[in-house]
């Protein structure tokens, strides 16, 4: 059971060069899978392909393979997929309906094209929210909600989708630090209490260092280093792909660069 | 059928106490409104909103605009919507002002002056006639206002929805309706970011205008990026499923709403039939 992408290249549609891969990678049910790297490192486009977008929504053109839990996922359709692979995007503002008066029933928008019983899409509806712990939010209209909040919310109505994977691409990257550390919490949570697999694309690798268990980077559209999440974000290599190590680590070296030393400092800083 | 990691086991973490649970259907979303006019289906209210716009443009002379600005009048005071109605009908005010100059002055064939100061000879022909268009647009305005907001859109949608609209079209209705504010909440954005870079969009008309010209292009690229994305999240929401969309609630339509209706319609196609026969007019 698991996400598998195997030498997966990508060109959008009208491009002659490659924008990713060739790419292999595998996320399992309960794992944390980070990906960082530079702008123009290929990490929305890697989320896109992941989560069948592309080229299946917005064309292009791919090599190699996508299984989902054993199913080719070109064999799926949008809405098939969308209940295997969650996707979140990066701006809020733009994966609200706008047509719904509550975030109970923005929520519930999911679940509905699927022509579930309501019964059945008030408790998905429920469950989504209280996996991040957002229930006191249900009554909110969802346009007046902050970055933070209305990124939850948008969480929430993949989550109520139920997928087995989820692939977040920088979800906090429009938001302030009380924003992210919203976001951050509320994915830890996500991942304690619904044993998805989850892609999370993320430059702030403050948020990878607490959520991730293993991490790639990349660059120019491949895998550029990939391993447990610690070495990764403690190798002095990482500033080279345009990555920036974690606040803990930046501050062990510097102190070990003034004469001290941090080695067993960087480690638990680390987790 | 194999559980996804995403339903909660009975006994696992997720189903235990203090962690997710079914609260039921809130009452904020099978949410009731109040009032004769405001718990009228939305079909029944559009009816209404049709017959009362035909009306104030096919029957002539004043008969039509002040029969069903009487109508509004009691409508409006008793469904509390009065001051909504009136601040419409204020954003209509340049509308309205550049008819009645126009009509005043260049009325074609008006030969009864109200007086004479050089080329300037104001008219009573366009005086009356201005006054009954303006007239007109504003108790069009105000019927279409009055539908609007005694109903809340998502009870619009759910109402079309049930009487078999595609999710497709909804969706469209939805967004279409919706695209006001967040136009304008997006012009605010815009504005703000081009103050912080110097831009003065603010004092004498003139400023206001010439700052109207780097606005328009971000709204417009901006809106029209937006769709790629908004059209991904879409998907990603499985908008595409086959089958009809769950409705967590269905606006009522009770008998009241099915005579008004056909009351509507007929008197609609009655007044329809007299003015293609000359009966009026």
């Amino acid at each position: 059971m698991s996400l598998d992408l195997a030498a997966v290249r990508y060109r959008y549609a009208g491009s002659s060069s490659v924008a990713l891969g060739p790419v292999d990678l595998r996320v399992e049910p309960g794992m944390v899978v980070g990906v960082a790297g530079a702008n123009e490192s290929g990490k929305t486009t890697l989320c896109l392909v992941a989560a069948g977008m592309a080229p299946g929504v917005i064309g292009g053109r791919i090599e190699g393979s996508i299984v989902v839990d054993g199913v080719n996922a070109a064999t799926l359709r949008p809405h098939e997929l969308a209940q295997r692979c969650g996707l979140l995007f990066q701006r809020a503002a733009t994966q609200l309906t706008h047509t719904t008066a509550t975030v109970f029933e923005e929520v519930a928008f999911g679940p509905c094209n699927l022509s579930l019983a309501a019964d059945e899409v008030v408790e998905r509806v429920w469950w989504a929210l209280g996996a991040l712990g957002i229930e006191a939010l249900a009554p909110r209209e969802p346009t007046r909600l902050s970055g933070g909040q209305g990124q939850l919310v948008a969480l929430a109505s993949v989550l109520a989708l139920r997928p087995k994977y989820l692939i977040l691409d920088e979800p906090t990257s429009e938001l302030d630090p009380a924003g992210t550390a919203l976001v951050a919490d509320a994915l830890v949570r996500a991942a304690r209490e619904t044993g998805a697999g989850i892609l999370l694309v993320e430059h702030k690798t403050d948020v990878l260092a607490r959520i991730a268990d293993e991490m790639v980077v990349l660059d120019r559209g491949s895998v550029a280093m990939r391993g447990p999440v610690a070495d990764i974000l403690g190798d002095v290599r990482l500033a080279d792909l345009g990555v920036e190590a974690p606040a803990k680590v930046r501050l062990a070296r510097d102190l070990q660069a003034a004469g001290a030393d941090f080695t067993a400092e960087l480690a638990s800083a680390l987790g | 059928m194999e559980r996804s990691p995403l339903v909660p086991d009975p006994g696992s973490a997720a189903s235990s106490p203090g962690l997710p649970r079914n609260l039921g259907l809130p009452e904020y979303v099978t949410r009731r409104p109040s009032g004769f006019y405001r718990t009228l289906n939305p079909a029944t209210k559009l009816a209404i909103a049709a017959l009362e716009v035909v009306t104030v443009f096919l029957v002539p002379g004043w008969l039509g605009p002040i029969a069903v600005l009487l109508v509004l009048a009691v409508v409006a005071a008793a469904s509390h919507t009065a001051r909504a109605l009136a601040v419409i009908g204020l954003a209509a005010s340049p509308l309205v002002i550049s008819i009645m100059v126009v009509n005043l002055f260049i009325l074609p064939g008006a030969v009864d002056p109200i007086f004479r100061a050089g080329p300037i000879a104001p008219t009573w022909s366009g005086l009356w006639f201005g006054l009954l268009t303006s007239t007109r647009l504003l108790v069009f305005s105000s019927a279409v206002a009055l539908a609007y907001v005694t109903t809340p859109v998502d009870d619009l949608l759910a109402d079309m929805s049930r009487r078999g609209l595609g999710r497709r079209g909804v969706f469209v209705v939805g967004a279409a309706v919706q695209m006001v504010p967040r136009t304008i909440e997006r012009v605010g954005e815009i504005m703000d970011a081009q103050r912080a870079r110097g831009m003065d969009t603010e004092g004498r008309i003139w400023r206001r205008a010439r700052a109207i010209v780097p606005l328009a292009a971000p709204v417009v690229f901006g809106a029209l990026t937006e769709v790629e994305e908004r059209t991904m999240a879409l998907e990603a929401r499985a908008f595409t499923a086959p089958g009809r969309q769950t409705q967590l609630r269905v606006p009522a339509d009770r008998s009241r709403d099915r005579a008004l209706r056909w009351a509507a319609l007929l008197a609609l196609a009655g007044v329809v039939v007299l003015r293609l026969s000359g009966r009026v007019g």
